[in-house]
C-alpha cells in the first residue's frame, strides 16, 4: 500500500516562515485596485489575475512538493483532498472543503469559509463581474499543470458576491501522462 | 500575533507584480512600470499606518513619526526593527535595514563582482541585474512614503541600490552550504 499523505497541513504551517496576513491582503487588494485603474475593463482584471496566480501555481508546486513530504496521489479524489487540506493550509493557513463529486470522480468542489485574502474587503457596485479571488483559481490550474493534470478551475460561489462561502469548481480535463526518455525494457542488467 | 500567512504567499505576489509591471504591460517603459509598483506599495503603506497607528496618540513631531516607522512599523512587517537611521537635519532621513527580508533571496552573479572596467560585458549584466533588482525596491519604498504621508508627513522615498545583494563568502562554511545573502536596504526619505 502507498504511503498515506498527511491528511493535515496543520505541522508544515508551524514550520514553515510566515508573515503578517494584513501585509498579504492589503497588497493583494493593492494589486486589484491598481489593476482594475490600469486595465478598465473587469474581464481583463479577472484574466490578468489568473494569469499571475497560474506564475505563481507553477513555482509553488515545487515549494510544496518539497515541504509537505506527500507521495504520489493515487487518484484526483486523493488529489483535491490533499489541496484542500495541506496545500490550502500550509500557504493560507486555513483548511478548506471538497464535497460535490461528480459521478465518474473528475469534478468536484473547494469549499472555503475562511479566506484570509477578503478580510476588509467589500466590492462597490461598479465591480460587478470581478471574480477577486481568481488569483487562488490560477493558482491551482497551475499547480496541477506541474504535475500533469490539466484542469479547468472556476468560481460557483463567492463571498464577496453575498454568497454563503467560496466554491472553486475543479474539473480534471486530461491527465498528460508522463513520458520517460527510454524504456524499461532496453536496459539489461550488467 | 494576529493572522498569518506563509511567507511564500507574499514573496509571490512581489514577484508578480514586477513582472506583470515590468515584462507585461510596461515591457520598454520601466518608469511607468516603477510608478505603478511604487503606487502599490504606497496604497498598503497607507492603510497598514492606519491599522497600526488606530491606538497611539498623535505624534509630536516628524522625528516621533519616523522614529515609528522604524521600529513599531517594520516589526510588524519584517519582524525586526530598522537597524539604522541617520539625519541630515534638513529634512532627509536614511533608514538602513541591514538584512532586508524583500532582496535576501534575489542572488547577482557574484563572478561579475570582481570586474570594474565599464566596458566589460559582465558589468552591462550587473548593470541590467542592479535594474531588476532596483524594480523590486518601488514596492518597499511605497510603503514607506504611503505610511508617513498617511501620518501627514509627504515626502519622496527612494532606495540605494549600490549596494545589491551579495554573497558574503565569510558566511559559506562546509555545514552552511547555502550562501548568506547580506541583503541591506537604504531608503532616503526627503520631507517635502
Amino acid at each position: 500500500m502507498a504511503p498515506v499523505a498527511p491528511r493535515s497541513g496543520d505541522a508544515i504551517f508551524a514550520s514553515v516562515e510566515r508573515v503578517n496576513a494584513e501585509l498579504f491582503t492589503l497588497t493583494y487588494g493593492a494589486i486589484v485596485r491598481q489593476l482594475l485603474t490600469d486595465l478598465e475593463e473587469v474581464e481583463e482584471v479577472n484574466k490578468q489575475l489568473d494569469q499571475m496566480g497560474y506564475n505563481i501555481g507553477i513555482r509553488l508546486i515545487d515549494e510544496f512538493l518539497a515541504k509537505s513530504n506527500v507521495s504520489r496521489c493515487v487518484d484526483f479524489k486523493e488529489t483535491a483532498e490533499v489541496i484542500a487540506k495541506v496545500g490550502f493550509k500550509m500557504f493560507l493557513g486555513v483548511t478548506a472543503s471538497v464535497t460535490n463529486w461528480d459521478a465518474d470522480g473528475m469534478s468536484c468542489s473547494l469549499i472555503l469559509e475562511d479566506n484570509p485574502l477578503v478580510d476588509f474587503v467589500e466590492l462597490p457596485d461598479t465591480c460587478q463581474g470581478l471574480y477577486y479571488c481568481n488569483i487562488l483559481s490560477g493558482v491551482i490550474r497551475g499547480a496541477l499543470e506541474m504535475v500533469s493534470m490539466k484542469t479547468e478551475v472556476t468560481w460557483v460561489r463567492d463571498m464577496l458576491r453575498g454568497d454563503d462561502a467560496f466554491e472553486l469548481q475543479v474539473k480534471l480535463l486530461k491527465q498528460v501522462s508522463e513520458e520517460y526518455p527510454y524504456k524499461d525494457d532496453e536496459y539489461s542488467e550488467v | 500575533m494576529g493572522r498569518e500567512v506563509s511567507e511564500s504567499c507574499v514573496d509571490s505576489l512581489l514577484t508578480e507584480i514586477v513582472s506583470t509591471y515590468c515584462n507585461g504591460f510596461y515591457a520598454n517603459k520601466p518608469e511607468l512600470a516603477a510608478r505603478r509598483i511604487e503606487a502599490i506599495g504606497y496604497q498598503v503603506g497607507h492603510q497598514l499606518s492606519e491599522r497600526y497607528t488606530m491606538e497611539r496618540p498623535r505624534f509630536s513631531d516628524h522625528l516621533e513619526a519616523i522614529k515609528f516607522i522604524c521600529k513599531d512599523f517594520w516589526s510588524e512587517l519584517f519582524k525586526k526593527q530598522i537597524d539604522n537611521l541617520k539625519t541630515n537635519h534638513r529634512g532627509t532621513f536614511v533608514l538602513q535595514d541591514n538584512r532586508f527580508r524583500w532582496l535576501a533571496r534575489m542572488s547577482v552573479d557574484p563572478s561579475s563582482e570582481n570586474s570594474s572596467s565599464p566596458q566589460d560585458p559582465s558589468t552591462m549584466a550587473e548593470n541590467k541585474a542592479a535594474q531588476a533588482v532596483g524594480m523590486h525596491l518601488y514596492f518597499p519604498c511605497g510603503i514607506i512614503r504611503g505610511a508617513l504621508s498617511n501620518l501627514g508627513i509627504p515626502c519622496a522615498v527612494s532606495a540605494d541600490i549600490s549596494n545589491l545583494p551579495a554573497c558574503d563568502r565569510n558566511n559559506i562554511t562546509k555545514r552552511n552550504f547555502d550562501p548568506c545573502l547580506v541583503a541591506p536596504l537604504t531608503a532616503h526619505c526627503e520631507l517635502s
